[in-house]
């Protein structure tokens, strides 16, 4: 690989990795919580179709990026409205909450656009150049020559770290995850922390779609979160529900899909199908040789307050 | 969710699930109706072509509801028994592929075999595949103890895109022209019920939902699997239930019932593999097997429930316009009422009974 390729490879790593981030860090926070939200997916592809189409209304893809961030906030809604409020099982909203995210964004998109779908062209997010950075060798440009949206999760992975670990709102948050009841005992409210965990998540998640719409593909396709929304939740696994290497762990499985289109290049006989199972593939290998040595919040999916008789 | 709708049915085996069933179908219709309404359309005109769709004729009942409603059964009974165990299987998806492209593979491997033979030889397949298709997700379960939510469901993916894979490459058919496999010989397809699209598969399901409900209500291994189910500490600490083993079985079983819903779709229906064989079944299948109150009985009213609506989905769209993508936003919904329903129904009742 030339220095050329491997810049361009390194690019494609972090821009494919950023929106896993996004999400990753935001169930991060969630899970700490100890609410798993297997509808992030719905978020994420609600993200997609909001930023979508408030970049077209407005002409401004960072409207967009806010309007996303608002359509994943409302679909975590509907999750914390189930899941927290009348409690009922986290594993079965969310799969009703991605279910119903990927069938209402088809609904919205046809009845918008049409049946076929043309293809939409939307005004996208430019890369920013950090002045000085972004000339570095190799990683500069990779790393600092990025939408915004990327340059969140740089800001947002050490934030949330402090938050969670060195705050007494992120202890408050941690406690709801391990010993809700004990932490309902010290005065904090559980079921309060709980929603605005998830709605943060919701939040992130739903910029992680306008990412993929506006920074990414710069159009709009029916199931174009792809399944990330359910990778970011294995990659709060490998990040063993710690901000900064959840991030980290997030660019590795986004140098997992770049790895993918070299490979293309480089073994044109192997079937690109295969490639494309590639990155699932190598999330339940690093989930095999990973997770022995980390630990799950203590009350994840666990509803609160605890149903009598379980 | 599992421990209380085992905990429901031995205070009302019946009455709760149901009235908990009924009103959240009427909710779930309204806000439907509500939706088209809003989107534009003729809530009524769509109703009406929905069920002139679904149950217009005894023909188009029989070809098209409940030819649609056969891959539910199997797969809402798979998902239905691995909840019942206590196992968060949402690979049914993945696993029905593993199973369709076994049966694709058996099926033209042997061209020349008896149908006696070969039909029961590609069922057998699709079950075996459909099931070693949740090894992965039941050795991460039981050897590095990560939970099978995403693994399952990152096995989905991996079948999608291997199908992807076979029917451009090695199963495409021998013209090279569409991405599908050859078709199956006469010899491995199941036998059609009258003279319209029925076909053998589907009292196959419905004898296996009768089966399954008998195992698990009146055998001992039946026993074992709801106790597991219930909670997997307490069956351990009572010292006669291997929880580990009874849970394995149920979920190995789970993925052979799924794959067995994707070798008799193709037996039965498509005679050849390709991609989107499945409407998204598998995941359907979750909706159904809650619907169902995880009662392989009630699982088949709910699989008749799902096949009228994408039947009737399809009529929809041509005699309304309704994009038939509406169907996965109405399941949704289903789901969602059906919890939401049962969380109020218990709370009423937990007033009362403190249970």
């Amino acid at each position: 690989m030339d220095a050329a390729a491997l810049q361009a490879f390194l690019e494609a790593s972090v821009r494919l990795g950023a929106p896993l981030a996004l999400a990753a860090l935001g169930e991060t926070v969630s899970e700490r919580a100890g609410v798993i939200n297997i509808g992030l997916e719905g978020s994420i592809i609600g993200g997609a179709l909001g930023g979508a189409l408030g970049a077209l209304l407005t002409g401004s893809p960072g409207a967009g990026v806010l309007a996303g961030a608002a359509a994943g906030t409302a679909i975590a809604g509907v999750f914390a409205l189930f899941a927290i409020t009348l409690n009922a099982d986290q594993i079965i909203v969310g799969t009703a909450v991605t279910l119903g995210g990927l069938g209402i964004t088809g609904v919205v998109y046809q009845s918008v656009f049409g049946a076929t779908g043309t293809a939409l062209t939307l005004p996208t997010l430019p890369a920013l150049p950090l002045p000085g950075l972004s000339a570095l060798p190799a990683i500069g440009p990779a790393l600092f020559s990025q939408a915004w949206t990327t340059y969140l999760t740089y800001l947002l992975a050490p934030a949330l770290w402090y938050y969670l670990f060195r705050t007494r709102w992120g202890l408050e948050m941690r406690a709801v995850g391990e010993e809700p009841n004990a932490a309902d005992a010290a005065g904090i409210r559980v079921r309060r922390t709980r929603v605005l965990a998830v709605l943060g998540a919701g939040l992130l998640a739903g910029i992680a779609g306008a990412h993929l719409a506006l920074a990414h593909a710069g159009t709009f396709a029916e199931g174009m979160s792809a399944g990330r929304g359910f990778i970011a939740i294995a990659v709060v696994v490998l990040g063993r529900w710690n901000p900064l290497l959840v991030l980290l762990a997030s660019l590795f499985f986004g140098a997992a899909s770049a790895l993918q289109f070299e490979l293309q290049a480089v073994f044109a006989n192997v079937p690109y199908q295969l490639l494309l199972a590639f990155p699932y593939l190598l999330t339940l290998a690093a989930l095999a040789g990973w997770i022995g040595r980390s630990r799950a919040p203590a009350a994840l999916a666990r509803p609160w307050p605890p149903r009598s008789g379980e | 969710m599992i421990r209380r709708v085992l905990r429901a049915r031995l205070r009302s085996r019946w009455i709760g699930p149901l009235a908990a069933g009924l009103v959240a179908l009427l909710a779930a219709a309204l806000l439907a109706a509500a939706g088209l309404a809003l989107a534009g359309y003729d809530p009524v005109a769509a109703g009406r072509a929905l069920v002139s769709g679904a149950f217009g004729s005894w023909e188009r009942f029989a070809s098209i509801t409940l030819v649609r409603a056969t891959p539910l059964i199997l797969t809402g009974l798979a998902v239905a028994l691995a909840f019942r165990a206590g196992v968060w299987n949402i690979g049914a998806e993945g696993q029905l592929y593993a199973g369709a492209v076994a049966a694709v593979w058996v099926a033209l491997a042997f061209p020349g075999a008896p149908a006696w033979l070969l039909l029961p030889g590609t069922m057998a397949a699709a079950a075996v595949a459909g099931g070693l298709w949740t090894l992965m997700p039941v050795g991460l379960k039981f050897r590095a103890g990560v939970g099978e939510v995403i693994t399952t469901i990152l096995m989905n993916f991996v079948a999608i895109h291997m199908v992807a894979w076979l029917v451009h490459g090695p199963l495409q058919e021998a013209r090279g022209v569409f991405p599908q496999t050859d078709p199956v010989a006469l010899a491995a397809r199941l036998p059609r019920l009258g003279s319209g699209r029925l076909h053998a598969g589907f009292p196959v399901a419905v004898l296996l939902a009768g089966a399954l409900w008998w195992l698990l209500r009146h055998s001992a291994w039946g026993f074992r699997v709801r106790a597991a189910g219930a909670s997997v500490r307490a069956a351990a600490v009572s010292g006669r239930i291997h929880t580990g083993r009874v849970v394995l079985g149920a979920f190995l079983l789970s993925g052979m019932l799924a794959g067995l819903a994707g070798g008799v779709e193709v037996a039965g229906v498509t005679f050849a593999l390709y991609e989107n064989l499945s409407p998204g079944y598998g995941y359907t299948a979750i909706a159904v097997a809650l619907l169902g109150g995880l009662n392989p009985l009630a699982v088949l009213l709910a699989a008749g429930f799902f096949g009228v609506l994408q039947a009737g989905a399809a009529a929809m769209q041509r005699d309304v316009g309704v994009p038939a993508v509406w169907v996965s936003a109405i399941e949704a919904l289903v789901i969602l009422a059906v919890v939401a329903a049962d969380r109020f129904l218990r709370r009423g009742v937990a007033g009362k009974g403190g249970g």
